[in-house]
């Protein structure tokens, strides 16, 4: 075994990070076994078949993620903010970008919407969890192991280095031979199935487990978003994995599908990883103007405005997402007419976008609009994320992108949509149902001086890439010269960055802050919501509903309310629930041990990890879990203690 | 609007740092295709101002007159539905602007995917424009000379680059001059240029390709037909010729300085087969996949090989190579 | 566990139906990979560079009787289905038993045929169209080894616990698979071999 592959030489930077690595592990090690803790962490957490649970856990993973990927961003805009700067040399400035990429969209932006999904979608349509609760741990650990796959190429190997869109020939092994890209291939096709599998998982569940009387056309938002979501989701990765598997056995076992010679085409990688590629944005947007258009109604106290124009929209969202991948390169001289095909299909996404934003603007009128946390950021995105549409619709424009193509306004255009469209969504969201899965609410002092930090930060930080694009700056360039000119607009866009960080960090000591100060919340419906989650007990019991309600109207906690209706009709009885089980975590352990040994290599043990998958899969096969009952009168004391006593 | 302050100081400040157009070279063209890019962004830009203008009146309206207020309190808002006739209003204005830039956007790419009108009766220069690691190679093939890492060009003439790869994708692209295309390996690609105005612009890489990427640059001069003619000449006489040997420490090498001969590597290492009734530009339907079939009809006979092969292209002469051969001239 | 019992085994509980149901929309994602493949396929098949074409390599005798197999195979499931519905566990053993069998033997010949092309020196690394279609067969191929395993675990399962309403789901789903995989087969028969050696 040669040990060489294994290290990463460099800098300091590395080494830091190795031994920050190193203490953490022990420090979490030595900390779970003195407050012996490490039973509570299995029992509870890492054998959960909870979606409420398993959604925490996609978040706790999303924000940790997005504290990896933010020090990548901050490392290249302090890289970046002057010219000739040595901080990091090019190839740790490309390995810095490319993971700042794959973590920040698959990583961090999903998890985080799919932990929302998880811990909401039962709640809001009504059921007492996901169709298939044993799965939904194993997409939760295929995606977390995946993603700590990708986490330890930083220490390990070397991370891969070709950016996020990872064009051959650049990725393959003749111009980029460390294990980075192998890592890339494994790490997103392990995690990639699980979120494969919560695609199955989430149709499903919305399909056939709705309360009784909600119709399709009954469906609060944010559930209709998450439902065409996962359809995408379905659609859509079979082509990532395919892309994947193709990659992989271009490095590993030298086959020919996107090399130089020998029949090789690397445009093809281009094709495939696009076909995915643009619907994987709508992937993260879309479920973002479900969270949106739920703050809206609640915070204006108004019904959505629109309710049938906004399905629709969104149903044609989806499927142009699926026809408009040759955006990505207009440049690959494909003529004419299908960059104008692609250009016509791409600005037609406008339409529909443009219905959604004057549909909430229409329900913020002759509404009461208060102004709480989460309204604030979904009334920021709305001017910012118009910003990155109407941007997006320039370059749409084939010719005109011939000048922007690969430039930094491209990146701010898509930083304008992302940001806005998906971050701020689910930081949106994660203040908007945090007392429900807690039970108390964040200090709105705090996350409103967070919100403002973040929101003038950003924009410090990316409308400067607009000019510099324009200026003639390429993206992914490690540095630049001072004749340039591109200095003081760079150093802007670093005090941004720096501005963003600390509002950031603000948000995170808001959630500390907030644990150990704020009253506990007793009302269980502390923002008046609409939608069946807020009809439940804060922190919600894990069968989530009593009682299951009967829907009559859209908004029907909010009919509810005002109109005296009962919502739980029946009496209460015993309550079916799936037992825990360990095996999805075991499950995730061999995939990250297999994906592990495939990145170096390793044939033998990769050989005994898959037979591991095998016989884990036939493990579960064979398992007979009839569940459990929780008995009626255990459900009545539950619901007293949780509603204080008002039951 | 409380939140509105800061942004709008944001926009103010950004005007006030920004030093002017000039230094936004894609808005300062310099040449017919950058000209044409130019005023179709600028449109653009003017359209999307207005679309921007009507989204956020009507947003800082509906903050400021229904905010919660003391006078309001208590208010409970109306049940509504939505409204036929403004939702189609919202749908049908969208839907023609987005037709009109669709109009917009395919004659501009026409435009500049052909030869500019001004120079429609001139043959075009053609001028090889090759990348390999972080270098660009350029063979003029009706001069027999070649460089590295800088390009002239007449002015006011009509100028054809064909761009390959020796290598990972890169883009080509001088943005005063004209849009970006990527050269690949697989095929060639076409780029209408020409300057209008004698000067020097920067010339670069713009796809990412690793380690060198971030110094792949080279110089575009633009000089008069005169001064271009001496240029050709004293290369001719002073240059030293290209040999197949030299060429291939010119592909190992990461960077270079600037070089120049009085041969062109293309008779030794022909580019990959010619596509051009594919990328003529002029309204051929082409699916992406197809073009890759069709295209590769080519490469049954003519496979490229890697760069680092030993055998550059030579292997494999491309009989049903439709280009003229670079030994013998367009004109 | 309510089991209505006005519906087929398989479908009996709520349990079950959604189960059923989530399959349809994971053979739903198939179709997406399958199409991907075929894609990458067409867009490799005249790339052979210096190596084979497929009509040079590709051999019609082993193909009949592979494809022989795998479509009677698809018949069988449905015969073990059929007779689930019945309640007879002794056929519907011996009818999986035939079709797991028929899928053994198809992924023999399957081996066989990859042997025989890297023996003639076609290997994966050879061209772009070698590689796609080692990687559209091979993964067609994957689809029915994991599907002859799982056969061989629900067998042991109805061996042991009888026709349940949980092992009778478990058959069900495995006969969509099965007679999805029949119809892949059928495309690739027809787009890759037929269309080759023509």
């Amino acid at each position: 075994m040669d040990l060489e592959k294994f290290k990463v030489h460099g800098e300091p930077l590395i080494y830091g990070a190795m031994i920050s690595i190193a203490l953490a592990t022990i420090g979490i090690l030595v900390g779970l076994t003195y407050f012996k803790k490490w039973g509570y962490l299995w029992r509870e957490w890492l054998t959960t078949v909870d979606h409420k649970k398993i959604g925490v856990m996609y978040i706790l993973a999303a924000l940790l993620m997005l504290f990896r990927g933010g020090v990548d961003a901050m490392m290249m805009r302090l890289q970046t903010a002057a010219p000739e700067m040595k901080f990091l040399d090019a190839q740790h400035y490309n390995e810095v970008f490319t993971t700042h990429g794959l973590i920040m969209i698959l990583f961090m932006a999903m998890p985080f919407i799919i932990g929302l999904m998880n811990v909401i979608i039962p709640l809001q349509i009504g059921a007492r969890d996901v169709a298939f609760p044993r799965l939904n741990a194993v997409s939760f650990w295929l995606f977390f192991f995946g993603a700590m796959l990708l986490n330890i190429s930083f220490v390990i190997g070397g991370s891969p280095d070709a950016g996020w869109s990872a064009y051959f020939p650049l990725a393959s092994l003749e111009f980029s031979p460390t294990v980075g890209n192998n890592y890339y291939s494994l790490a997103l096709q392990i995690s990639g199935i699980g979120t494969l599998i919560t695609g199955v998982n989430f149709i499903v569940t919305i399909l056939k487990m709705r309360a009784p009387g909600m119709t399709l056309m009954k469906m609060p938002m944010f559930t209709w978003s998450v439902l065409i979501t996962n359809v995408i989701i379905v659609f859509a990765f079979p082509v990532l994995t395919v892309a994947l598997a193709l990659m992989m056995f271009d490095r590993l076992f030298g086959s020919q599908f996107f090399t130089m010679a020998n029949g090789g085409m690397d445009m093809l990688w281009a094709n495939l990883f696009w076909v995915w590629g643009h619907p994987e944005v709508y992937i993260v947007i879309l479920p973002a103007f479900g969270i949106y258009s739920e703050i809206i109604a609640t915070f204006s106290k108004k019904n959505l405005y629109g309710y049938t124009s906004m399905v629709f929209s969104m149903v044609i969202i989806s499927l142009l997402s699926f026809l408009v991948w040759a955006h990505h390169f207009y440049t690959m001289g494909q003529g004419v007419m299908v960059n104008s095909f692609f250009s016509i299909t791409t600005m037609a996404i406008a339409v529909p976008t443009g219905v959604k934003i004057f549909n909430w603007l229409f329900t913020l009128r002759k509404g009461r609009i208060t102004f709480t946390t989460p309204m604030l950021y979904t009334l920021a995105f709305i001017p910012i994320f118009t910003i990155g549409g109407v941007t997006g619709v320039m370059l749409a424009m084939a010719s005109a992108d011939y000048q922007y193509h690969n430039t930094m306004f491209l990146v701010a255009h898509f930083h304008y949509v992302l940001i806005p469209g998906a971050v701020f969504a689910v930081i949106a969201g994660f203040h908007y149902w945090f007392p429900k899965v807690f039970g108390f609410r964040l200090n709105e002092r705090l996350g409103k001086h967070a919100f403002w930090w973040i929101i003038i930060s950003f924009n410090v930080t990316f409308f400067p890439l607009f000019f510099l694009g324009l200026m003639g700056m390429t993206r992914r360039m490690y540095t630049y010269s001072e004749e340039t000119g591109f200095g003081p607009l760079n150093m802007l866009s670093f005090a941004g960055a720096v501005g963003l960080s600390i509002g950031f960090l603000l948000l995170v000591y808001n959630i500390y802050w907030s644990t150990r100060y704020m009253p506990r919340d007793t009302t269980s419906d502390p923002w008046d919501g609409r939608t069946l989650e807020w009809a439940t007990p804060s922190p919600i019991p894990a069968y989530n509903f009593a009682i299951v309600p009967k829907v009559k109207s859209l908004d029907p906690f909010w009919e509810s309310k005002q109109k005296n209706i009962p919502l739980f009709e029946d009496k209460i009885t015993k309550i079916h629930l799936p037992n825990n089980t360990g095996k999805p975590f075991i499950l995730g352990v061999i995939f990250f041990f297999l994906g592990f040994f495939l990145v170096f290599s390793m044939w033998i043990p990769a050989i005994v990890a898959g037979v591991g998958v095998i016989v884990m899969l036939a493990a579960m096969s064979f398992d007979q879990d009839h569940g459990f009952y929780v008995s009626a009168e255990e459900v009545i004391a539950t619901e007293k203690k949780l509603r204080g006593e008002t039951v | 609007m409380k939140k509105k302050g800061p942004l709008y100081a944001l926009f103010l400040s950004l005007l006030f740092i920004l030093p002017g157009c000039s230094s936004l070279a894609v808005l300062n063209p310099k040449g017919p295709a950058a000209r044409t890019l130019s005023d179709t962004i600028i449109l653009s830009i003017v359209v999307m101002a207005f679309v921007l203008a009507v989204v956020y009146i009507l947003y800082i309206f509906v903050l400021v007159k229904y905010r919660a207020k003391k006078s309001n309190e208590g208010y409970i808002p109306e049940h509504e539905e939505g409204n036929k006739v403004l939702e189609a209003i919202w749908i049908i204005i969208p839907i023609i602007i987005v037709a009109f830039l669709s109009v917009v956007t395919v004659k501009s790419t026409h435009a500049v995917e052909n030869v500019a009108n001004e120079y429609q009766d001139q043959k075009p220069l053609v001028i090889y424009a090759s990348s390999s690691n972080w270098k660009w190679h350029f063979s003029y093939p009706e001069e027999g000379i070649e460089t590295v890492n800088y390009v002239n060009i007449p002015v006011h003439r009509a100028v054809e680059f064909r761009l390959y790869s020796f290598g990972t994708i890169t883009s080509f692209w001088v943005p005063q001059l004209a849009g970006q295309k990527y050269a690949m390996s697989d095929m060639l690609t076409y780029l209408n240029l020409s300057g209008d105005t004698v000067g020097s612009y920067i010339g670069k890489n713009s796809n990412f390709s690793g380690k060198g990427f971030a110094h792949m640059e080279f110089e575009t001069l633009v000089m008069t037909d005169a001064d271009y003619k001496d240029w050709v000449k004293e290369v001719k006489e002073t240059a030293p010729a290209l040999t197949e040997d030299e060429f291939k420490g010119l592909l190992a090498a990461d960077h270079l300085g600037r070089k120049t001969y009085s041969s062109t590597h293309l008779d030794f290492s022909p580019p990959p087969g010619d596509h051009s009734e594919h990328m003529s530009g002029d309204g051929m339907e082409m699916d992406m996949h197809n073009g890759g079939e069709e295209h590769e009809d080519n490469k049954e006979i003519h496979p490229s090989p890697a760069p680092s092969s030993q055998t550059e292209f030579d292997s494999n002469p491309a009989p049903e190579v439709e280009e003229p051969l670079p030994s013998s001239p367009v004109e | 566990m309510k089991i209505d019992a006005s519906k087929p085994l398989e479908y009996s509980t709520e349990e079950n139906s959604n189960k059923i149901f989530g399959f349809w929309v994971f053979l739903g994602a198939e179709i997406p990979l399958f199409a991907t493949l075929f894609t990458v396929y067409f867009v490799m098949v005249n790339r052979f560079a210096d190596g084979p074409s497929g009509p040079e390599i590709f051999e019609i005798g082993p193909l009949l009787v592979s494809t022989f197999l795998l479509l009677t195979s698809s018949f069988t499931i449905g015969l073990a289905v059929h007779a689930m519905r019945h309640g007879y566990k002794k056929a519907m053993m011996f009818f999986m038993a035939i079709t797991l069998l028929m899928g053994l033997g198809f992924i023999g010949i399957e081996i066989e045929e990859f042997l025989t092309y890297v023996h003639e020196g076609a290997t994966l690394q050879t061209s772009g169209f070698l590689s796609s279609l080692f990687v559209l067969l091979g993964t067609h191929g994957a689809h029915v080894s994991f599907g002859f395993l799982w056969g061989v675990g629900i067998m042991i399962q109805l061996w042991r616990r009888g026709i349940t309403p949980a092992t009778a789901n478990k058959t069900f789903i495995f006969s969509l698979f099965w007679h999805f995989l029949d119809v892949v087969w059928i495309f690739i028969f027809s787009f890759v071999y037929l269309k080759g050696m023509m």
